[in-house]
């Protein structure tokens, strides 16, 4: 990885990004299958059939995950954008780094907490 | 001439530098490893000793003046107060200009896109008083007044503008330097044009590109925190202009 | 523009949070047994609570999503701005079609369960 991007803030931003963008490119397609109750609980049946799928379920679990990772990971943005900064005494610029990195790692291990209880239902 | 004696016994480093323009390559010099030697140091020898033709750009060599920042070993730095010893990678040394702006030739890179910002993030600052006014009383200890002070003494370097991946991504992006400037006057009561200048430091290319990746406040090598100044900003556009 | 841009995609991103949360509950709760349509419409069949929580949500990231596609293609590609606000307006549009298709299939009583 590029020397610039190696640090935790950068994976934050990443993964803030990435999975905003699958789930909203995913977005169409849940409400289409949901739309498919208008012809019936048996049309939407015979859709949610596929989730029954072992490749479809990790996909589900996938997104599961993803929704978790962008909802904290969106919280640590607001946190950041919207409320005050501590204030710092000794070695500022360590310091504020790490305002900007501190709910990474307690996010991404909610989330695979998240994705665990996912698959102890689901299965 | 007298022996330099903390030349003797000595190891060499490898340098690698960057010469020519975008169509360049990393050319390499074998340099004496000294005790105390910054990185302006080993291109200042390379130029002296091995290459005269090779452009790079300083002027008070103690990190004052913000001319003589570089890429080395792949994060923006200034060079002046860059030792050696703390950025060495496996004995190598790959010293490179700035990322993020037009390069001229070797080390040297054009810094005007990198000033233009703050014209565009509104920077010029606009007195209200005249010579025959009593100058402004400003308590040193309100909030707008601290969030100000946090965020001047900047150098100009351009190490935060190299290093943000939004500006190599839009290049419309004002950027940290710029931002963090417009900051210091939104937070300023003698400023004549604080709506103005918040404006546009929420234009287009604005504070609202930023991700708050934080790259500007690893890498401001006076550890100033423009990642900070632009959240200030941010905020401002939900809860209203700082009270002055 | 883009103050308000990044505004509403703040505000919309606060209105998510709570409700993405619940979201998150219901599927941790609902998966349980694999996914029937049975269930699901039980629950939200003539409900107007879940149509309203659904309804909010659809709207919320109706709006939430294509502004952030806009920030990524606008960053990301060398799409004129025009063409990409164009696109992702148009995208906006097509998410509150079909969801708020989705949200009244799935609540309103008109729909017979059936096997």
């Amino acid at each position: 990885m590029h020397p610039l991007r190696n640090h935790k803030s950068y994976l934050a931003s990443m993964g803030h990004r990435l999975s905003g963008i699958a789930l909203t490119l995913f977005l169409p397609f849940h409400f289409l299958l949901l739309g498919s109750a208008l012809e019936g609980a048996s049309e939407l049946n015979s859709l949610l059939a596929y989730s029954q799928l072992p490749l479809v379920k990790v996909a589900e679990w996938g997104l599961v995950m993803l929704l978790g990772l962008h909802l904290l990971f969106g919280v640590r943005v607001l946190f950041l954008e919207f409320t005050d900064w501590p204030t710092f005494v000794g070695r500022e610029a360590d310091r504020r780094q790490g305002h900007l990195v501190r709910v990474v790692v307690p996010s991404v291990i909610c989330v695979l907490v998240l994705g665990f209880l996912f698959l102890i239902q689901a299965w | 001439m007298s022996l330099d004696k903390s030349v003797v016994n000595v190891s060499f480093l490898e340098v690698k530098v960057w010469r020519g323009k975008d169509d360049g390559e990393l050319v390499s010099y074998q340099v004496p490893g000294r005790e105390n030697q910054t990185v302006l140091d080993v291109v200042s020898e390379i130029q002296r000793s091995h290459e005269p033709s090779l452009a790079y750009r300083y002027a008070c060599r103690v990190g004052v003046c913000g001319s003589c920042a570089m890429t080395v070993n792949g994060m923006p730095k200034w060079t002046c107060r860059t030792h050696v010893k703390k950025v060495m990678d496996d004995g190598v040394l790959t010293i490179e200009p700035l990322r993020n702006l037009p390069r001229i030739k070797d080390l040297v890179c054009d810094l005007s896109p990198f000033i233009d910002t703050w014209q565009q993030a509104g920077a010029p600052f606009c007195g209200t008083k005249t010579r025959h006014e009593a100058p402004a009383n400003i308590d040193p200890e309100s909030k707008a007044r601290k969030a100000a002070d946090a965020g001047l003494q900047c150098i100009n370097c351009a190490v935060c503008y190299s290093a943000c991946d939004v500006v190599s991504w839009n290049k419309d992006y004002i950027g940290p330097a710029g931002l963090n400037r417009a900051w210091t006057l939104v937070n300023d009561a003698r400023h004549g044009e604080r709506q103005s200048t918040f404006d546009k430091a929420f234009g287009s290319g604005g504070c609202g590109s930023c991700h708050s990746q934080g790259n500007c406040t690893r890498h401001c090598p006076i550890g100033l925190s423009p990642s900070e100044s632009i959240a200030g900003l941010k905020k401002s556009a939900l809860f209203g202009l700082p009270k002055v | 523009m883009e103050r308000s841009l990044f505004l509403t995609q703040r505000l919309t991103a606060m209105a998510l949070g709570p409700l993405v949360l619940v979201h998150l509950g219901l599927i941790l709760f609902a998966v349980k047994g694999g996914l029937t349509a049975e269930e699901i419409l039980l629950r939200t069949q003539g409900s107007v609570g879940w149509a309203l929580f659904y309804g909010a949500f659809v709207v919320m990231a109706s709006i939430h999503g294509p502004i952030g596609l806009r920030n990524v293609l606008r960053e990301w590609t060398d799409l004129t701005t025009g063409l990409i606000n164009f696109v992702t307006a148009g995208f906006g549009f097509l998410l509150l079609f079909v969801g708020i298709r989705a949200v009244l299939a799935v609540t309103q009583t008109a729909t017979q369960i059936s096997g």
